[in-house]
């Protein structure tokens, strides 16, 4: 996309990203003790990140079957508790395995 | 109380996670240029923002021509959580910590800048801080450079496997604690099932990508604040 479009998005973007972090730091000098604010906090990032996997990831390769390998191979290597790479490198491995076989099936 | 304000303990301290970020910036760089953004687009993003989940959610609004207000709400609700992170951080603040250094400072609040900085012992001070910022910000930044590159270059083959990279890294974020929290088992199944009616079911697949993140998440996380409010002085750990 054009430079001049992007840079509006851009500004959006940073701007409200950086205003979430900044303005708490300056102007809140007291903890947050709301119990609701922090449990909801809490659970916020999982949610986000769950919606935004499932069902994406499904659609983030050529085709929903190598993605499907890559994922149950992410999910595998998270209940052992791998790291955030060793899981990432897993899943693309599943994957363009599933990819190598698939093309001479 | 002592203060912990040494730029070469900030900089040792900053470099692991610098290699960590290098990695998954990688996988972006990839995503990004994968759905539309030039090299020079995915770079400034990260340089600017600092922020995986919502760089993420933000690409396909951009290149989709989506709204700003989608664009800024969907960055508002996945980046809330660095709003309590920024309230804990400000606490452990030596004096030495003005207001015209917590402008900076707060850019780089991402998860694993908080809780290196928050797990030191005693007030940490502004020299730390900026030791701390730089080589996350650096692996961040020329991660998503180097992927965006590569991504042009590698065959179409690597690159659709690399695809489901930044996902697997998500899945390796949500997966140990879902196994060992139920409620956040709960949480993340909710999440899942709306993220799939507002894929699958016919009219409310046409709400944008950012909003649907946003009902997910308020809906799903509101309703476990609600039915499993955790302790207070739980608060914010590590999460990304």
């Amino acid at each position: 996309m054009s430079n001049e479009k992007f840079l509006i998005y851009l500004l959006v973007m940073a701007g409200v990203t950086y205003l979430v972090r900044m303005i708490p730091m300056v102007l809140l000098k007291k903890k947050i003790k709301n119990r609701f604010v922090i449990s909801f906090l809490h659970y916020i990032p999982y949610a986000v990140l769950s919606a935004m996997t499932i069902p994406a990831c499904f659609y983030a390769t050529d085709s929903p079957v190598t993605a499907a390998v890559g994922f149950i191979v992410a999910v595998v290597a998270s209940l052992f508790e791998r790291s955030l790479v060793q899981v990432a490198a897993l899943s693309c491995l599943g994957v363009l395995a599933t990819e190598l076989i698939m093309k001479f099936i | 109380m002592t203060e912990i304000n040494s730029f070469k303990k900030g900089l040792k301290d900053g470099l692991p996670i610098c290699i960590g970020y290098f990695s998954v910036a990688f996988a972006f760089g990839i995503f990004a240029t994968e759905n539309g953004l030039t090299v020079f687009q995915a770079t400034i993003l990260s340089l600017t923002n600092l922020t995986s989940a919502g760089q993420l959610a933000a690409v396909p609004i951009i290149t989709g021509g989506g709204s700003l207000a989608e664009l800024a709400l969907s960055q508002i609700v996945i980046n809330s959580r660095y709003s309590l992170m920024s309230v804990s951080l400000s606490q452990k603040f030596s004096p030495d910590v003005k207001l015209k250094d917590k402008l900076y400072i707060s850019y780089a609040n991402t998860d694993e800048i908080f809780a290196v900085s928050i797990s030191q012992k005693g007030e940490i001070g502004k020299k730390y801080m900026l030791g701390l910022m730089i080589p996350p910000m650096v692996g961040w930044t020329t991660g998503t450079l180097a992927g965006a590159l590569a991504g042009n270059i590698l065959p179409a083959m690597v690159t659709a496997a690399l695809g489901l990279a930044i996902y697997g890294m998500f899945i390796a974020i949500v997966v140990p604690v879902a196994k060992k929290e139920k409620a956040t088992a709960l949480c993340v199944f909710i999440s899942v099932v709306l993220s799939c009616v507002f894929r699958y079911v016919p009219l409310l697949n046409k709400v944008p990508s950012g909003f649907t993140v946003i009902i997910c998440a308020v809906v799903s996380a509101g309703i476990l604040a609600l039915v499993a409010p955790v302790k207070a002085d739980e608060e914010v750990t590590e999460n990304e």
